[in-house]
């Protein structure tokens, strides 16, 4: 492909997305006689249309991933266990890549490092009762210790069974434990085993299709795999659409200001 | 001791549409207000660029903190109760505008039936109808009655709506012209006219243009973005508090907003109220507020704890069906009835939508609905909605598919953009063991005991769901889904709070034996206490916020007419016992 076609992909690609947002403005009734502030409208103009451009001579080289360095986990162990579990709960396929790949493993990290991770939100006063609300979070361990204390035992239970560590069995094996912690089969200190698969489980699905700016989902690959746009300002020109549209994927990185 | 305050004329606890309504009209009318809201203040430059699903929906950004307090909840009255800790299991708005803020939008009116429950199904089938054990009772206040403080809460709040050929009367049309229908929406509407049904536009506080309210102030248009519900509005295009009530209450330079403010007590002596026991949470520092009226606006669970902890009113007792104070609590689980259609052949664009985009019809409401040969009372507003999808809360998959590894996977991601679901929104009734009381062994952070709920699901309710999900079920083989899957009856409470709409506690109506306020939500027991919002529907009614912004406007005019008339009962007490 020559350099001029290439320019003239880029703006063919380009002008739905300028004409879509010029009828946007117009249908909002923000511009016209508007009472917005300038914090509303500011963004209005500079981001909601933005994409990232991907042809090719604008590619930039691969960065560093700083932020995909562990924050909560402190045994590379228990990382390990953690990244085969989620990809078995969120596998690679045809559709694309899995949990791993996803970077769901460092989300997890980060979600368990702060204050989710803490339950700084969450009653944590006692007595711990049994209950027969299997959804329940009934313990006054933090997510961060559910995390571990099932990880941990995953382990155990892998060597006890199969005298091989978790991360080291084969996939149905995996399936097998995990299955065992979300019927409560397999018995945990302070927490009920369904309550760690639960939290796991939630956390891997959060982590593959969350924005990209908690780590996980790269690539906005979540949103690809599920044709879901991410973020537009809004849809007023196309919600009366009966095609499926596909729309190209933004994050808040373009759409924040 | 507490810091004692200066007097005001009125201080309000809760900046939702129950307590933003009247700050705003008794400011408007002179009165100096005080509202203390326990969360921070927030308005619409916080939401501005806030499309974060995992924050707002997964994280519950803008709700309540449960490490201050939360609810304990049992399924009867012979089992323990235990707290909800969690912010999934136990959720309401927090911040100025509380749960307004986050709400979907739909701005329903209550019907004829919601009011006058009791008298209506006693003249249409008879007392036999009326299941034993239901506390069904009027609310003192008819349709028509309420008519204007529907029609001057829907102005405010610019509600976009058509006119409803089966829906309960009205006097003008709505504010502004319906919102535009999505793809899935006229599926609907097409498949329930074909089934001789009457679909319109849900009625939406989203708004379908830009509007500017009798109190000046503007909303805008709303632009179908999705992130809707459990979000703050990007555009300033839902009507919420912050957009309107709160603006207009402070212009008047006679209201004055203290966040971070939580109340404890309301004070009283000789039977009045005379103030508001509060925290400054940023200090740990203890406040009196004294005033002439005190208004409690906050959810019904919250209104409910403050009349135990501040032992107003007598009590209810689950076991002899007397006392007030925590009867008819009801709406923590709706029967519903609904049916899931998944197309093979059609994708939607799902990711597209709001708050309260959808198609509804009145056919089958309780206004509608013949009961004389069903075993249940009451009828259903059914509506298909498109809130858009967000990719966290949105994993359709057909019965039977493992909830996680490769076959989850493959069949959310097919299936995400063609799963559509119709459903029935219900009443949900008071019923004589299901009620709210002081928790006896878990406190709150001030070792005040929590707020306990006991809720059981009743055979009316699994009546109710199979009879309407047999109706969503033939709606979604007319709209061409290929494979349907009708909800089950609920089979029990699921112990979680805040994703329904809750009511009752603090009940209305004009026998102070059987309610706890009358129809200016004036405490019978303590004239110059008012109590608004949910906890005053005697039982819950589907889409309740219309309601609640009537009743809000009405009793803003009751209590004005309190202070400017120098007090006394706005309604005189009558005493038939309805519930023998």
């Amino acid at each position: 492909m020559s350099d001029d076609k290439k320019k003239d992909t880029k703006e063919q690609n380009n002008q739905p997305i300028q004409e879509s947002r010029r009828r946007f403005l117009k249908n909002s009734g923000l511009v016209a006689g508007g009472i917005v502030g300038g914090s509303l409208l500011g963004t209005f103009i500079d981001n909601p249309f933005k994409t990232v451009d991907v042809s090719s001579d604008n590619v930039e080289k691969p960065v560093k991933e700083f932020t995909e360095s562990r924050m909560f986990f402190t045994r590379y162990d228990d990382f390990e266990v953690l990244k085969a579990a989620v990809e078995r709960i969120y596998p690679e396929d045809d559709n694309g890549p899995g949990a791993i790949g996803l970077g769901v493993p460092y989300f997890i990290d980060k979600q368990l490092a702060g204050p989710y991770g803490s339950n700084k939100y969450d009653y944590m006063k006692g007595p711990v009762q049994e209950v027969k609300v299997a959804s329940s979070y009934q313990t006054l361990m933090t997510r961060g210790e559910v995390i571990i204390e099932g990880l941990r035992k995953l382990n155990d239970e892998a060597v006890k069974r199969h005298d091989a560590k978790f991360p080291d069995l084969e996939g149905e094996q995996q399936d097998e434990l995990l299955s065992a912690m979300e019927t409560g089969e397999i018995e945990l200190v302070g927490v009920k085993s369904p309550t760690f698969f639960n939290l796991l489980r939630q956390l891997t699905i959060e982590g593959a299709y969350a924005d990209p700016l908690y780590g996980g989902n790269k690539d906005m690959m979540g949103w690809k795999m599920k044709e879901h746009p991410g973020i537009r300002a809004g849809y007023s020109d196309l919600i009366e659409e009966e095609e499926f549209q596909i729309v190209e994927q933004i994050s808040l990185k373009d759409y924040q200001r | 001791m507490a810091i004692k305050l200066d007097k005001v004329d009125v201080v309000v606890v809760g900046t939702g549409w129950s307590g933003g309504i009247p700050s705003a009209e008794l400011a408007k009318k002179g009165h100096k207000v005080v509202a203390l809201e326990r969360g921070k203040d927030h308005d619409h430059s916080d939401f501005v660029g806030s499309k974060d699903e995992l924050r707002y929906a997964s994280r519950y950004e803008i709700m309540t903190d449960n490490s201050i307090s939360t609810v304990t909840a049992r399924g009867s009255l012979d089992d323990e109760a235990f707290p909800l800790r969690t912010q999934r299991e136990n959720f309401e708005g927090n911040n100025v505008g509380g749960s307004s803020v986050h709400w979907s939008g739909v701005t329903q009116r209550g019907r004829k039936f919601d009011l006058q429950a009791r008298t209506i199904t006693v003249e249409k089938y008879g007392e036999g109808k009326i299941p034993k054990d239901m506390n069904l009772q009027d609310m003192g206040i008819s349709y028509d009655e309420l008519e204007p403080y529907f029609d001057q809460f829907e102005k405010t709040a610019g509600t976009s709506g058509e006119e409803d050929p089966k829906g309960p009367p009205r006097s003008d049309a709505y504010p502004t012209g319906p919102m535009r229908a999505s793809y899935p929406v006229k599926l609907f509407k097409e498949a329930a006219s074909n089934l001789g049904y009457h679909p319109i536009m849900v009625p939406s506080a989203n708004l379908s243009e830009q509007y500017e309210n009798p109190d000046g102030e503007t909303i805008n248009a709303c632009q179908y973005c999705s992130f809707c519900m459990m979000y703050g509005c990007d555009f300033g295009a839902k009507s919420d508090p912050v957009a309107t009530v709160i603006p207009t209450a402070k212009k008047t330079g006679n209201f004055e907003l203290r966040t971070n403010s939580y109340a404890r007590r309301v004070t009283h002596k000789n039977g009045k109220a005379t103030g508001v026991l509060y925290v400054d949470m940023r200090t740990g520092i203890e406040y009196e507020q004294p005033a002439d009226v005190v208004i409690l606006a906050g959810y019904p669970i919250t209104n409910t704890r403050m009349m135990l902890l501040s032992k107003i009113g007598k009590p209810y007792d689950p076991k002899t069906g007397e006392g007030v104070i925590g009867k008819n609590s009801a709406g923590l689980t709706s029967p519903g009835g609904s049916a899931t259609g998944f197309f093979e052949d059609k994708k939607f664009n799902l990711f597209m939508g709001s708050g309260a985009l959808g198609g509804t019809f009145s056919d089958l409401d309780s206004d509608n609905i013949d009961n004389s040969d069903l075993d249940f009372i009451g009828g259903g507003i059914c509506e298909i909605r498109q809130r858009g999808s967000g990719p966290i809360g949105s994993n359709p998959v057909p019965q039977g598919t493992p909830s996680w590894g490769k076959e989850y996977k493959e069949k959310s991601l097919y299936y995400n953009n063609r799963a559509l679901s119709v459903g029935f929104m219900s009443p949900s009734f008071g019923w004589k063991f299901n009620y709210m009381d002081l928790d006896p062994n878990y406190t709150d952070m001030f070792n005040d005991p929590l707020l306990r709920i006991t809720h059981s699901v009743t055979e009316q309710d699994q009546n109710y769901s199979e009879y309407f999900s047999d109706r969503a079920e033939e709606i979604m083989k007319e709209m061409g889904a290929d494979i349907i899957e009708k909800s089950s009856p609920p089979q029990g409470w699921s112990h979680t709070q805040g994703y329904g709409e809750t009511s009752g506690g603090v009940i209305m109506g004009d026998d102070p034996e059987i309610s706890a306020v009358n129809n200016y939500s004036q405490v019978w027991d303590m004239e110059n206490l008012f109590v608004i919002g949910a906890s005053a529907l005697t039982h819950k009614i589907p889409q309740q916020t219309g309601t609640i912004g009537a009743l809000a406007y009405r009793a803003a005019e009751g209590i004005d007419k309190y202070l400017s008339d120098g007090g006394g009962l706005l309604v005189e007490k009558k005493s038939e016992t309805q519930n023998a």
